[in-house]
């Protein structure tokens, strides 16, 4: 196969893309800008600790059903474990949403990281929502009951059936969840290719 | 008593929530202590000084 094919096929131009646009330096950094050494930048990666347990105690709940989670002190530890690692994910990344829109995050070609945060956000809004219905308990029957005029109001009711228990639980532990870790895969990749976002410059008075 | 008995019997769970309401605003004692929260760690991690910083500042 000659050169010219080599360059010429899919792979190697993909390839060539990816080096370019995310060297093994920057997607990896040994360092960050001074700017960077403020509590603030830390509530992007404490959002993200919080999802990393969210998943592993819900694959947990998986394994085990809702007898386990429902009955035994394990299943119960572990079911609260879900709860409040979901809190500090919310509360986290609130914070990390203010932080950044009070530094305007999106200047400098950083418009799709802030969307797809935005786009993160709504999803992990439905992901929480369809939890709370998945809980097989009284509570999940009654939040459901309450949400389904809200849901049909929309018009969405029609394919997204919140009185649907096993489509909730499909929604909430397969494809949202899949949504979810792709964006913020997303997000962290377009952060480390335009680097965070440095503060606004001073500005200078001019005395007339 | 169970730990979690005298737990639930200083902090019963099972009465009905707590509101405010003021005009149109109807919001949760439990969802506003949140959301308090939330601001004032927002107000702290804008001020409080991040360990390593004055290090870094002085050896550049």
């Amino acid at each position: 196969m000659s050169t010219t094919e080599i360059d010429r096929q899919w792979t190697t131009r993909l390839r060539k893309r990816v080096a370019g646009k995310l060297p093994p330096e920057k997607l990896l950094p040994d360092t960050q800008p001074t700017y960077v050494s403020s509590w603030i930048y830390v509530f992007g990666v404490t959002t993200m600790a919080a999802l990393g347990v969210v998943i592993a105690s819900g694959c947990l709940l998986a394994l085990r059903g809702p007898q386990w989670w429902h009955t035994s002190s394990v299943g119960h530890f572990v079911n609260s474990l879900h709860l409040w690692s979901v809190e500090i994910f919310f509360f986290a990344m609130v914070i990390h949403l203010w932080g950044k829109y009070f530094m305007a995050a999106w200047r400098g070609g950083r418009a799709l990281t802030w969307m797809t945060g935005v786009v993160t956000f709504l999803t992990s809004i439905a992901t929480a929502f369809t939890g709370y219905v998945s809980q097989s308990n009284f509570d999940s029957q009654w939040i459901s009951t309450q949400a389904k005029d809200g849901i049909n109001s929309t018009g969405a009711g029609a394919f997204w059936n919140v009185l649907n228990s096993g489509q909730m639980l499909m929604w909430h532990i397969v494809l949202l969840p899949i949504a979810a870790v792709a964006l913020t895969a997303l997000h962290v990749l377009l952060v480390r290719i335009k680097g965070v976002v440095p503060p606004f410059e001073k500005t200078t008075e001019v005395t007339q | 008593m169970s730990s979690f008995g005298l737990l639930a019997a200083i902090w019963p769970l099972t009465t009905l929530g707590h509101y405010v309401s003021w005009h149109v605003i109807q919001i949760s004692v439990a969802n506003l202590i949140v959301i308090i929260l939330m601001v004032v760690t927002f107000i702290v991690a804008l001020f409080a000084p991040f360990p390593g910083r004055r290090r870094r500042k002085e050896n550049p």
